[in-house]
């Protein structure tokens, strides 16, 4: 395996539901240390992709390397690939029945084989991290918004996986608390995680991403560097679909 | 309106005093009125059940308390074999109960026998009486003369278990169904297996939802345990047929009727009071 080796290799992934035809053969690689940002209206096969690669859905078509081993391949441990893989929610869907403490150590204790003590130890850094070092006895229903999502991106890198997967992560969060949840992307960035999410904060696609890719219709209509796709798309469906997101 | 509204010395304005004192008002009324009905109602009650014709007969015949008393002790020492039998027979459920609801819930085709068994097994067990039960697995089982004389309760208990878990695990199995699916998502998606999805998220929030039907379900079986009887276990019911056939007086009947509401009682309260907690915590933000 050579540095060059992408994390993640799709090649030509198809998925349909029913006669809907949602992923038309999409390729697409994240290197290591990248942020690579899939921006796309509703319905253009976004969380699909993330949920495919996580082996969430069964693919019709194509196949998913990641570190140059096929995880599309139904031989492999799914539960094995799944765990080196880390998925945060739109929803947050953190477990309501355990504490904040335990929801963070559940992975590395269950899946990962390490101790009570070892798993709560990561947990405990990773929320004096966030800055909710004093909510660890806390159920997930006594936090907000902002707090439960950031708890959930701990949850999923806790156990430090080799891809970060981020679906939508703000979508469903009060605009004043989208800044705390996306600083911590940038902090994880910075401390050298590699990312696929999606996303509609244009702002932070642009700042952030390394590599941002559009999506329409289940067709990968465009990529580059957020200056190429956000200054000078080609694709006029890209032009029409940001004129629309920047002018709202 | 253009009058401020007046702040008195607690802080709050007259109009949040005129409120509060209509409330209390009010609520005081309320007491009177349904202290009120409850003693009338007991009274007719009363009053009509005494001046019927026969009263002084049944007063005699079922609420006799010297025969009560003569054999309390005995009946006592029965209802201690039902508490033995529940305890065991309530362990055998949750594990039997869990074991079929996991299985009903399995998916794939491979688990397809066991499915069919599972689902037969909750249809049969729930349509039959219990009283049937009880002969078949009591008489029926030890007359097969491959297993060693044991004595009737156990079979009593095993005949509880079997019917009990058919219902209990249907009850599971509801619960199990409410927890949302990307729970299990979210689980999966962690590495867990799908043994430890079940295990560590979807059965601890399933039977958090179920718990007030579970409980009632329990309070059902404590009673049922009664049913043994007819199996020639001495057990409370047993004790009380006995002391019947020995005075022609029914009210030791009655006190092992009332005993088995004494011990129900706890678990009727703690049923109302799980129940009631759950549904304060779903009406954070309003009652109506």
């Amino acid at each position: 395996m050579t540095s060059a080796e992408p994390v993640l290799r799709i090649t030509n992934l198809h998925k349909r539901f029913g006669d809907v035809h949602v992923l038309q053969g999409i390729d697409l690689e994240v290197f290591q240390h990248q942020v690579v940002v899939v921006i796309g209206a509703s319905g253009s096969g976004k969380s699909t992709l993330l949920k495919s690669v996580n082996l969430l859905e069964q693919i019709d078509d194509g196949q998913i390397f990641l570190k140059g081993e096929d995880i599309s391949d139904p031989r492999i441990a799914v539960d094995k690939a799944r765990a080196r893989i880390g998925v945060v929610f739109q929803q947050f869907n953190l477990f309501p029945h355990l504490t904040v403490l335990d929801n963070v150590a559940l992975a590395n204790r269950r899946v990962h084989g390490l101790s009570r003590d070892e798993a709560e130890t990561i947990a405990r850094h990773w929320l004096d991290r966030i800055g909710l070092g004093h909510k660890l006895r806390d159920y997930p229903d006594r936090l907000s918004g902002g707090q439960q999502q950031r708890v959930a991106i701990v949850r999923a890198i806790a156990s430090d996986p080799e891809l970060l997967l981020l679906d939508e992560i703000t979508s469903s969060l009060d605009p004043l608390l989208v800044g705390e949840v996306l600083d911590l992307v940038s902090e994880l960035k910075a401390g050298g995680s590699t990312i696929l999410m999606t996303t509609h904060e244009m702002q932070f696609a642009r700042n952030v991403g390394d590599h941002v890719i559009f999506l329409k219709d289940g067709f990968l209509l465009e990529q580059g560097t957020p200056q190429q796709v956000f200054d000078e798309p080609q694709h006029p469906a890209t032009r029409e679909y940001l004129s629309r997101v920047k002018t709202h | 309106m253009n009058s401020a509204p007046v702040t008195t010395e607690s802080g709050l304005s007259g109009v949040e005093l005129g409120r509060r004192a209509f409330r209390k008002k009010q609520s005081g009324r309320s007491v009177l009125i349904s202290l009120a009905s409850t003693v009338m109602l007991a009274a007719i009650v009363w009053l009509t059940v005494v001046n019927t014709p026969g009263w002084a007969l049944v007063q005699q015949a079922f609420f006799d308390p010297k025969t009560g008393a003569n054999f309390f002790p005995s009946i006592l020492l029965g209802l201690w074999l039902n508490v033995r039998i529940l305890f065991f027979a309530v362990i055998g459920v949750a594990i039997f109960a869990t074991l079929i609801a996991v299985i009903r819930t399995l998916r794939g085709p491979v688990f397809y026998p066991l499915r069919l068994i599972a689902t037969v097994y909750t249809d049969l067990f729930r349509g039959m009486p219990l009283i049937i039960v009880l002969y078949l697995v009591g008489f029926g089982i030890p007359a097969l003369g491959v297993t060693p004389r044991l004595p009737p309760e156990v079979w009593g208990t095993l005949a509880l278990i079997l019917t009990y878990s058919a219902y209990v695990s249907e009850v599971l199995r509801a619960g199990m169904e409410a927890v949302h699916p990307s729970q299990r998502l979210a689980a999966r998606s962690l590495g867990l297996t799908h043994a430890q999805t079940l295990r560590l998220i979807v059965l601890p929030q399933g039977i958090r939802k179920v718990v007030p039907a579970l409980m009632n379900d329990f309070v059902s079986m404590q009673k049922d345990v009664g049913l043994v009887s007819v199996l020639g276990s001495i057990d409370a019911v047993r004790a009380a047929q006995i002391a019947v056939a020995d005075t022609y007086n029914f009210t030791p009947y009655i006190v092992a009727g009332l005993l088995f509401v004494v011990i129900s009682l706890p678990f009727i309260r703690l049923t109302d009071w799980l129940a009631g907690r759950a549904q304060l915590r779903e009406q954070i933000g309003g009652k109506v």
